[in-house]
This record gives C-alpha cells, sequence and structure tokens, in this order.
C-alpha cells in the first residue's frame, strides 16, 4: 500500500536560462560557482536519495534551504529542472495532465503550513474536498470525510467553517482532508509549524498514532530538529539545495556529516533522542551465579581487580542483582562454607530498561551510588552506567562516545575527508 | 430614421478626403482652402462642431504643409492629420461595416424589449409587490420594506412607466456586463499579458469622455435604446472586469496551491476554489456596473433613450427644474435601492442549514409545500415573473 519514492540527481534551477546552469553543474561545477557564474537560482542541487515505503521521512534545513522546493517537486506543483523522481518505479515526470491530476487524488496528498482551508466550504465540506474534485458520489464522499475527521477527532465540529476552529484544530481538519481519500503518500510541508509547543507534541503524537492504525510514506517537512528527532524514522538535511546528509536521527547525532549538520544538531536534547542501552558499556566486573562459585571467589575478584561492585548474570546472561566488596564482606562475617551472591545482593539498584531515554536516568543515576545496570527487553545484563559515562555524555563538547568532538573550524584533514 | 440622419453627414464627410487632395498640391494656399469647406452650410445641428473642427485643421496645416502626403517633420510640429484618418476610418466603418452592427444591434434589441415589456406589462401596484418579494428573496426582510416604500415614492411622483424604462435599460446593460466581463475578467487573471494588453484599454473606456463615442455610436447603430445600452456597457463594463479580475489575483496563493495538490483541473480550480472566493469583489464589480448605468442615464437621453434620463434633459432644456428634480429623485432611488441589494448579495452567507429556497417568500412557500414532498418551488420564483 505505501510507496516507495526514490529521488535521482533531481535539479530545480529558478531562472530564465536553466540549461546553462544544468550544463555546468554536469562539468561538475559547485552550486556557488554555478549561482555566481549564470546568476539563477538554484531551488534543489543534485538530490539523490530513497524513501523508502511506510517511513516518516522528515526533511530538515533552515529557510530557503529548498526543502518547501523539495516536497512540492514530489507531487509537481514545482516541475524539477532535470531528474527523476520515481514512484514505485514509475516516473512522475512523465505523466501527462490526467495522469498527474488522478496521481495527486488518489496516491498523494498534501497537508500545508498554512492549513490552506477553504473558508467558504464548512469542515466536513473542506475534508471531503479531494474526494469532490476525484468526482466521488456526495453520500460517499460524505461518509469517507466523516470517516476521516473521527480519525482526527473532529466529528462534532463537521457543520462548523474553518475559521470557528482554533489552529490546533484546523490542522487536524487539514489532516483529515489529506487522510480523507486514503492517500499511500503524504506530504507534510511544516504543517506543525504554525501550532504553539504544546499543540504541536499532541499532534506529533496523533500523526504517529495514525502511522501505527495504517502505515503510509509520511515526508515530512520541518525545521524543528528535536520535532524531527521526535517522528522521523529517517531525516534529511538540507543546506542551500544540497542534501548534506540523509540517516536515522541517530546516525545524525552521532556521526554529523560535516561543520552544517554538527552545528544544526548542537541544540538538540539529545538526551531525549538516545536511550540507556545507547551507553551502556561493559567496563564493569561480572560475576556468574554458579553452584561452584559463591561470594567468596567473588568477593577475591572485586578485591584482585581493585573495584567495589560485581554486577550478578545468571547462566544465560540474566541479570540478577549487584553486589559490593562491603555487602559480600558483610554477608560472609561469621560464615563458614560456600554462601550463595544471592546473601550479598545490594539492596535499592533495581535495573533499567535499554529503551528508556537518557533525561529519565539522571535521577536514578544519582540516587544510587553504584553504576546503573541497564538489561535488554529479556532481562539480560547490557552494561552499566556510571555517572562519569552519563555526564560525559551530557557534555555537548563530547560526542555521544565520550571523546572530545574536533573544533568547529575544519581542520584540513577534516577538509580533506 | 437613423440612417437617413447619417446619410447627409457620411456624404458630407466623404468629401473631405477630396478637399484634402487639391489642397495638398497647392502650396501657395493659406488663406484660401478654408473657404469653400466652412462656406458649406453643415448638414445637420450635430455635425456643426465636428466639421468645424476638420475645417479648423485645414486653417492651421497649411503654414506648415509644403509637400504631398506624409512627411517625417509631420510627427512633431502637430500637423499629422490624425483627425481625418479617424473621421475617413469611420466613414469607412459606416459605409462598410454596418450590416455588422446592425447584427449586433439584434440581441440586445431582443433582450431590452423583452425586459422592458414584462416591466411594464404588469399593473403598478403589482410590479412594486413582485420587486419588493424579489428583493425579500436577495437580500432579506428590511431591504424589502425599504424597497416597497421606495418604489411606492415613485409610483407617487407618477413617473413609474418611465423609472420602468430606465430598470430595464440599466438590468439590460447589467446583463450584457456580466456576460462579457466576467470571463474578461476571468482571462485578465489568468495571463498577464492579456492583463496588459486590456488594461489600457479598461482606462479609455472608463475615462474617454461619453461624448466622444456617442456619436460614432449613434452612427453605427443609430438612435434609440439599443445604442443607450451599447455606450452603456462601455462605460459599465470596466469596473466588473476589474474587480472581477482582483478578485481572483486575489484568493490566497495557498489555498490555489491546495486546490492543485489535492487534483483540481483548471476548471474545478476556477469554478470550485477561484469564483467562490471571488465573489465579494465580483459582486462589488455588479454594484459598480449597475451604478455608472445608472449615471449613464442622463447621458445616454441624448441620443433618444426614454426614460428617467430624457425627464431630466428635458427638463434642463425646458428650465422646468420640477420635472429634473423628479426624474433626478427617480434615479437615485432606484440607485440606492439597487445598491443596497447587490451589496447585501455579495455578503458571504453562512448559515448552511438554509438553503436560498428555504429563505424568505419562496421558503415560506417551500414550507407550506414541504408536506406534499416537492420541495423545488421554482415556479414560485419572484425572480420567473
Amino acid at each position: 500500500m505505501a510507496k516507495t519514492i526514490r529521488i535521482e540527481h533531481v535539479f530545480k534551477v529558478f531562472g530564465d536560462t536553466p540549461e546553462r546552469a544544468l550544463a555546468l553543474a554536469s562539468e561538475g561545477w559547485s552550486k556557488q560557482d554555478i549561482v555566481a557564474q549564470t546568476g539563477q537560482s538554484i531551488g534543489v542541487f543534485d538530490a539523490s536519495f530513497t524513501i523508502e515505503a511506510g517511513e516518516i521521512f522528515v526533511v530538515m534545513g533552515l529557510s530557503g534551504s529548498g526543502k518547501s522546493t523539495l516536497v512540492r517537486l514530489l507531487n509537481r506543483l514545482i516541475e524539477p529542472t532535470a531528474g527523476r523522481i520515481l514512484v514505485d518505479g514509475q516516473n512522475i515526470n512523465d505523466f501527462n495532465d490526467a495522469r498527474l491530476r488522478e496521481f495527486r487524488r488518489r496516491d498523494i496528498s498534501m497537508v500545508f503550513q498554512s492549513f490552506a482551508l477553504l473558508p467558504h466550504l464548512t469542515v466536513l465540506d473542506n475534508t471531503a474536498f479531494g474526494l469532490e474534485l476525484a468526482g466521488v458520489d456526495k453520500p460517499t464522499r460524505l461518509a469517507q470525510a466523516r470517516a476521516a475527521l473521527a480519525q482526527v477527532g473532529l466529528e462534532i465540529w463537521a457543520k462548523a467553517y474553518p475559521d470557528e476552529l482554533s489552529g490546533g484544530m484546523q490542522q487536524r481538519v487539514g489532516l483529515a482532508r489529506a487522510l480523507a481519500a486514503d492517500p499511500a503518500i503524504l506530504l507534510m510541508d511544516e504543517a506543525f509549524s504554525a501550532l504553539d509547543p504544546i499543540i504541536r507534541t499532541d499532534m506529533q503524537d496523533e500523526l504517529l498514532r495514525l502511522q501505527q492504525e495504517k502505515r503510509r510514506t509520511i515526508v515530512f517537512i520541518s525545521h524543528d530538529l528535536d520535532e524531527a528527532m521526535r517522528i522521523g524514522d529517517r531525516i534529511a538535511i538540507m543546506k542551500d539545495g544540497q542534501v548534506v546528509q540523509v540517516g536515522t536521527p541517530e546516525e545524525i547525532l552521532r556521526r554529523p556529516a560535516d561543520d552544517y549538520v554538527r552545528n544544526f544538531i548542537r541544540g538538540v536534547d539529545a538526551a531525549a533522542v538516545f536511550k540507556a542501552g545507547d551507553i551502556a558499556r561493559k567496563t564493569q566486573v561480572e560475576v556468574s551465579e554458579a553452584p561452584t562459585r559463591g561470594c567468596r571467589p567473588a568477593l577475591k575478584r572485586l578485591q584482585d581487580q581493585d573495584r567495589d561492585w560485581g554486577y550478578v548474570v545468571g547462566l544465560d546472561h540474566q541479570y540478577l542483582g549487584t553486589v559490593s566488596g562491603d555487602s559480600l564482606r558483610a554477608a560472609l562475617h561469621g560464615h563458614e562454607g560456600p554462601l550463595g551472591l544471592a546473601h550479598a545482593f545490594v539492596p535499592g539498584i533495581a535495573p533499567v530498561p535499554a529503551a528508556t531515554p537518557i533525561h529519565e536516568l539522571i535521577g536514578l543515576v544519582a540516587q544510587i551510588s553504584a553504576p546503573l545496570p541497564v538489561v535488554t527487553d529479556q532481562g539480560k545484563l547490557l552494561g552499566t552506567i556510571s555517572k562519569n559515562t552519563l555526564l560525559k555524555f551530557l557534555d555537548r563538547s563530547t560526542d555521544a562516545e565520550g571523546r572530545p568532538l574536533p573544533s568547529t573550524t575544519p581542520t584540513a584533514a577534516e577538509a580533506a575527508a | 430614421m437613423a440612417d437617413t440622419a447619417n446619410d447627409p453627414w457620411s456624404s458630407a464627410s466623404a468629401a473631405a478626403p477630396d478637399a484634402a487632395n487639391p489642397w495638398a498640391t497647392d502650396t501657395a494656399a493659406t488663406s484660401t482652402p478654408a473657404n469653400p469647406y466652412a462656406a458649406a452650410p453643415p448638414p445637420e445641428g450635430s455635425d456643426a462642431w465636428v466639421t468645424g473642427e476638420a475645417a479648423s485643421s485645414f486653417i492651421e496645416a497649411p503654414a506648415s504643409a509644403g509637400e504631398p502626403g506624409f512627411a517625417l517633420h509631420q510627427l512633431w510640429d502637430g500637423s499629422l492629420p490624425v483627425q481625418d484618418w479617424i473621421n475617413q476610418g469611420l466613414d469607412w466603418a459606416v459605409a462598410h461595416l454596418r450590416p455588422f452592427f446592425l447584427a449586433v444591434r439584434g440581441p440586445v434589441d431582443s433582450l431590452l424589449g423583452g425586459v422592458e415589456a414584462a416591466m411594464q406589462y404588469p399593473p403598478t401596484l403589482v410590479m412594486i409587490g413582485l420587486l419588493s418579494l424579489l428583493a425579500w428573496q436577495l437580500a432579506g426582510g428590511a431591504l424589502a420594506v425599504a424597497t416597497l416604500l421606495s418604489l411606492l415614492v415613485i409610483a407617487m411622483l407618477g413617473i413609474w412607466p418611465d423609472a420602468m424604462v430606465t430598470l430595464s435599460l440599466v438590468l439590460t446593460s447589467l446583463a450584457f456586463c456580466v456576460l462579457i466581463g466576467l470571463p474578461l475578467g476571468i482571462l485578465l487573471a489568468r495571463s498577464d499579458r492579456v492583463q496588459r494588453m486590456v488594461r489600457p484599454v479598461l482606462d479609455a473606456m472608463q475615462t474617454t469622455p461619453a461624448f466622444v463615442y456617442l456619436v460614432p455610436v449613434v452612427m453605427l447603430f443609430g438612435i434609440g435604446n439599443v445604442p443607450g445600452v451599447i455606450v452603456t456597457i462601455i462605460f459599465a463594463l470596466p469596473p466588473l472586469v476589474r474587480l472581477t479580475n482582483l478578485g481572483i489575483r486575489q484568493v490566497r496563493p495557498d489555498l490555489v496551491e491546495a486546490a492543485k495538490a489535492y487534483g483540481a483541473s483548471p476548471w474545478q480550480l476556477l469554478t470550485k476554489v477561484q469564483l467562490p472566493l471571488a465573489m465579494p469583489s465580483i459582486m462589488a464589480g455588479v454594484n459598480q456596473s449597475l451604478m455608472l448605468s445608472l449615471s449613464m442615464v442622463v447621458i445616454a437621453s441624448m441620443i433618444a433613450v426614454g426614460g428617467l434620463g430624457l425627464m431630466v434633459l428635458r427638463g434642463i432644456g425646458r428650465l422646468d427644474m420640477g420635472l429634473a428634480t423628479v426624474g433626478g429623485l427617480g434615479i437615485v432611488i432606484l440607485a440606492i435601492i439597487l445598491d443596497r441589494v447587490t451589496q447585501t448579495m455579495g455578503q458571504p452567507k453562512r448559515d448552511q442549514s438554509l438553503r436560498w429556497y428555504m429563505r424568505g417568500p419562496v421558503g415560506l412557500l417551500w414550507r407550506a409545500r414541504r408536506p406534499a414532498a416537492q420541495p423545488v418551488a421554482g415556479a414560485a420564483d419572484p425572480a420567473a415573473a
């Protein structure tokens, strides 16, 4: 149902002589040189990437970076100057007018930053607008529109006019209008940018919920990186019409392609994006709970390695508990013979699931003295997070691995790379 | 009658080019050439000033004109015989294109005749009632009462038949203005090039003094109500075209983009988005067209158009201020009624629960007939009367 979009070497040149700019581009000139040489304005410069079926693909960039142009190329509101755009293998630039209208009516719909609801139509008629254009008969299209309004929770407002609704509700209508024809592709052009932060978060949740109900290919334009990180399966970062980097939110945070991206992500709340599992390290002593190895060998290992804490795992690496030198000594005090490790567990240390966002860890790490054990969904020990690790991660001058970041002025080695 | 009026005129001006030829070769002549022309008695009162002007150009010209035909210096020394060219062009049009113009007369004539007959056929009080009901349907109850009272005043003034002639003239002009102006305005909104070409024409139509085209219109169409309608159309058309154009261009571009993104064809874009959203502006254009039509009524009466305008003209001619004022009052009352009704129609209506046939007098009938499960009451619409 959902469709794949392939974008291959797409250019959009605004100006009188796009051919010249394209000729220079094919000779390998850089964008800046072409702009200086021809005076043409370049909206999109050699964009190539694939949007997978059913993912939320966020196109990020500052204003003027060409992201709105790019998304309009996907439904040909703007015609590309060169390059191919394939939707499930079909080149949409080959469509004639009738086929293009058909494509827009059935397969692709759009949500606008300004909502773009028709003021002279009711909410219901606005929602049914696309179906009306497609020539769907009235009872069917009104029924479909009501269903779409129900999906966004606005069915009681069907008879109202757009200007009687709040901004958030208007954009829900915009979303319902886009969903009414049940398209495979949803283009969202800064759809939530005009909304205030709380409503925006609501709408993002709404979108994620709708996406769980039925997977569509969603191309989401945004200038807000937090939003992109929150809803995007993958993100493309654009600068001056060029796609600088495409990747998952994590990839972009971990390995920014260049200084532009690095500057871009500087303000991002990485703690909201990364999970406990991302920063857990296997640096602590692990001791296996086995009949032959009790407290005494465990204490000896800790003393030999000069460590304070030991993490007890079962046979299939299941996390069982945490012991410390002190707790082991206390358990062994006045005891003869082998003693199970369970007697020496330090109370109050609960493992956290790997999917816990890092900003929720700060309190937990602060409460206990031991490094925090992190477990998988199956309860296996993944590693631990010490105060040290967490602080290094939260420090913006180091990368996610805790290594110092290179300075923002590119070195010769970096430029070569 | 119109033909006989024009014949002597066209033959008189046909002589003009002949007169020009001997004159152009005659380099020595400075004071004599105009004499035979000026001495000829003007064939008709209305022509006197035209021939007089033509004669004056002859008097001025010789000082500089030395060689035959067109000379370059004529471009700047003011001796270019533009007036002659216009007169000759018009003569040619009168001689050769009259059948065409008389054919154009046909549809205007029949529509005007029909409207006028319909307006004048019912007895005065019946017509007042029907028009008030129409105002109720189109613009609501309060305005209907005002219409009723205003029309009663017109009837009281004893100018009802004249008012109906004027009203039918104005409504016929409006019908043609909408017929021509709406598509033209849409065309202008679609293309910047067309707009650049047509706008000066619209400027000319609006600013050229009506007397300038009154004469050629009479020469081409004769006199009477039909050329009156045509003169009125020339004057009243531009605001409708302009405001239609403006209204469509002012539709928010993101709405147009949204409609396109949802697969609207150009026709769907026009009918479902642009025209509905431009409607207040278009109705303002209709309103302006109506007002300008009414302001043309007096001028049009100079070419034998009947109605209130003729009353005013006659009153002025006889220095009968009472007659002129009564006619003027009638025009003002009609203008105010038409203005208010069209303005109210221009306001977007929100109340979706009430369709047009559920409102006003038709709504009453509709509700009365509701149990019969035949809701459409088109036959009872006063507009059909």
